[in-house]
């Protein structure tokens, strides 16, 4: 314990020092060619808890890169692996008791509920950002409070619409509508063609959010403003729920009990010929002899811009942080930074097969975008990304709000009639109060 | 004066039995005590998963009382309850007394009728989801193919039909933990009373309500509690086959707390959640305690 807490606060000196020096010393420019050295302490060994991949060779690029590091300074890394929706109470536990991995790979705003139990990862994310082009904003903001990167970003899991293309040709569209009065015809007419589009409004944690939040934030509408005041409860939010429940009478039946994996099922079972996905469909697709049809008719973009004028999406977003009880955080900052480098970052990239979009805007050029035109719209994932809980701060309540699907089930009880699109959203305001009105 | 040697060594005794009794207690106080005083504690914070509460009284109690989603899986949660109790109970004493009588491959039989005990609840969980799935149910092709509906049943997104759905399940898995337990209550219960019975021109359904349902109810009572106490906290199955969902309709109280507590990070809401769930439980155990084992005829006298 004491060992611990000296190293704590030695850490803690050292990036003071390093900080005053930044402020002082040193020219922007001179902070920004110099890459910040870490020393891995004598006999260091780390712990990296990270989602399970949903792509083998994105693992596999990983584990390279952290081959190499290896190699290179002699730092053992154990890479732990828990299904996507247990890395957050893992983590949190973990931050809480101050024991176990050092490293987290995690969602969304995990980082700003333990902010204090983080290292502070200031010097290496402004020098990464400097290097490679920046960060994306919607990504630093997950990674950053009070200015200080507390986590680095590390991608967007892009979400697009995949779509048949032979069915929307058959149902009257040359091409794929960019707004969403036009979208709504396109299903009208894909519903009318017996080839139903489907969107879940289930408890779908990743696919449902990043439906719901597209409503809403299409529409101009907001959770909260920028103080966290919520203000759902909005003409903008109204519009944002009567276009669902317009849109939701174009669906395939059923749409509201479905769950993560449901969407891409009923698309690769030709239940339904519009959906929005990751770019795994497509692959599960490319993969089995028998979808060869599928997968040479499946095309993808972006979801349809809304009154608001800009593509605005949640995506999922991954973030990387080291926790204050590592025993080892010079050599967790050096891991990190390793594997940052072009190199490293552009092989992970491409091991992700367009599954990870960048977290800065130099590997925006990573071929994989332009190996295949499924991918394009991926591409985008990191720019058109918004924080969760926009506008306001992001911590417990914003986390909280979107774990107790408040969003969610408000599209899902106004689209299903069991409430007018009034109440639903009162009572999506009254579950929004409770979290941020702490 | 001998009563004091006497005294001394019965205290003496008393303290070698309180000492023998140390390692249990010490496992009862770190294992069951300590955690559902912590739970009871959590209910009364507003802890948050990394950040230690503070004590904020019963505010997550009123919180809780304005809150319909909370209303809503009370609701569930009992009649889930209540109507899979029910059901399990029926079934399961119809499938016992079929067991107990004389029939080919008895055994063989009663084995394959512990199956969807023995299968882990997530897997029998997953096997279910497909049943129900809103575009690949295999009983909505069945129905389609014999052509008496047209298009898919929405199993789970329907709120009552998703309820009958989970409720469903959970009879079907929870259906051979009570017919093997009442199984083996009906073995205990003597031949010779049925044949007494017989002999006094007693019809089946005689011998049924005079022998067989007093000689089973001390049994009944046990069963039924751990299967309500079962039921009552149930949760994988929820949780794999809607998560809650349609719009909450499905929602327990074991899952709302698990939401808003771990996902949802808001471990003091989630233990008021949690702990909002013990007066139900004692009740169903003190109706069990009090209306179902303290009939006359287990204390000797007559019904």
């Amino acid at each position: 314990m004491t060992i611990n807490r000296r190293h704590l606060l030695g850490a803690s000196a050292g990036l003071v020092a390093a900080a005053g020096l930044n402020r002082f010393g040193l020219s922007p420019a001179f902070a920004q060619g110099a890459a910040p050295a870490y020393k891995p302490e004598e006999g260091a060994s780390l712990r990296l808890l990270r989602w399970v991949p949903f792509v083998p060779a994105e693992e596999a690029a990983w584990l390279a890169n952290t081959k190499k590091f290896t190699e290179a300074t002699g730092v053992e890394v154990r890479i732990d692996k828990e299904s996507w929706e247990d890395v957050r109470p893992k983590a949190a536990v973990a931050a809480n008791v101050g024991s176990g991995p050092d490293m987290v790979m995690s969602w969304f705003d995990d980082p700003h509920q333990y902010p204090d139990k983080l290292v502070d990862l200031t010097e290496l994310g402004e020098y990464l950002g400097g290097a490679h082009g920046g960060w994306y904003a919607g990504l630093e903001g997950y990674a950053k409070r009070d200015g200080k990167f507390i986590a680095l970003p590390l991608c967007a899991i892009g979400n697009a619409v995949i779509y048949r293309e032979s069915h929307m040709k058959a149902a009257g569209f040359s091409e794929f509508p960019k707004d969403t009065a036009g979208f709504l015809e396109l299903c009208k007419a894909l519903q009318a063609k017996g080839t139903p589009a489907g969107f879940p409004h289930g408890k779908a944690v990743g696919d449902g959010n990043n439906y719901a939040h597209w409503l809403l934030w299409s529409h101009g509408g907001k959770m909260v403003d920028e103080s966290g005041k919520v203000t759902i409860n909005s003409p903008e939010t109204l519009a944002s729920v009567k276009y669902a429940q317009e849109l939701y009478k174009t669906f395939i039946p059923g749409t509201e009990s479905w769950q993560d994996v449901n969407n891409n099922r009923a698309f690769l079972a030709r239940q339904v010929s519009l959906t929005a996905n990751g770019v795994s469909a497509y692959y599960t697709a490319l993969k089995d002899p028998g979808m060869k049809d599928i997968a040479d008719d499946m095309r993808s973009t972006n979801l349809p811009i809304g009154p608001v004028g800009q593509s605005v999406e949640l995506h999922q977003a991954s973030t990387l942080s080291i926790f204050k009880h590592t025993k080892y955080p010079e050599a967790a900052k050096a891991y990190l930074q390793f594997m940052y480098q072009a190199d490293s970052m552009n092989a992970w990239i491409e091991g992700a097969s367009a599954y990870c979009c960048q977290p800065l805007k130099e590997f925006a050029a990573n071929p994989v975008w332009k190996s295949n035109p499924i991918h394009a719209a991926y591409a985008k994932a990191s720019d058109t990304l918004r924080p969760n809980g926009y506008a306001g701060p992001l911590g417990t309540a914003s986390a909280g709000v979107m774990a107790d699907y408040v969003l969610v089930d408000m599209y899902a009880t106004a689209v299903t009639g069991q409430m007018t699109a009034e109440e639903a959203i009162a009572q999506a305001e009254k579950r929004a109060n409770r979290y941020y009105n702490v | 004066m001998s009563a004091v040697s006497s005294n001394s060594f019965a205290r003496s005794n008393t303290a070698v039995g309180l000492f023998f009794m140390l390692p249990a207690a010490a496992f009862l106080l770190c294992f069951l005590t300590y955690p559902l005083g912590l739970g009871v504690w959590l209910g009364f914070t507003d802890a948050k998963i990394g950040r230690d509460g503070i004590f904020i009284g019963i505010e997550n109690y009123q919180a809780l009382a304005r809150d319909s989603v909370f209303w809503m899986a009370v609701y569930n949660t009992v009649l889930y309850t209540f109507i899979a109790s029910v059901l399990k109970f029926g079934f399961g004493l119809w499938l016992a007394l079929i067991l107990n009588e004389h029939l080919p491959f008895k055994s063989f039989f009663r084995a394959i009728i512990l199956l969807p005990w023995v299968v882990p609840t997530v897997l029998s969980a997953l096997a279910f989801w497909w049943i129900y799935d809103a575009q690949f149910s295999i009983l909505s092709w069945s129905l389609m193919q014999i052509g008496w509906i047209d298009g898919p049943i929405n199993f789970l997104g329907d709120p009552n039909n998703a309820r009958a759905s989970v409720i469903a399940a959970n009879v079907w898995r929870g259906i051979p933990f009570v017919a093997i337990s009442l199984l083996a209550g009906l073995q205990t219960i003597p031949q010779s009373l049925h044949e007494a019975a017989s002999l006094d021109g007693a019809t089946g359904w005689q011998r049924f309500r005079f022998i067989t349902l007093p000689m089973l109810t001390p049994i009944i009572a046990v069963v039924m509690t751990f299967s309500v106490l079962f039921t009552f906290t149930d949760f994988q199955l929820i949780y794999v086959l809607t998560k809650g969902g349609p719009v909450n309709a499905t929602h327990l109280m074991a899952t709302l707390s698990f939401q808003r507590g771990i996902p949802g990070g808001q471990l003091g809401e989630g233990a008021a959640i949690a702990v909002a769930m013990i007066p139900f439980l004692l009740a169903s155990i003190l109706f069990s305690f009090f209306g179902l084992q303290r009939r006359k005829w287990q204390q000797g006298g007559q019904d």
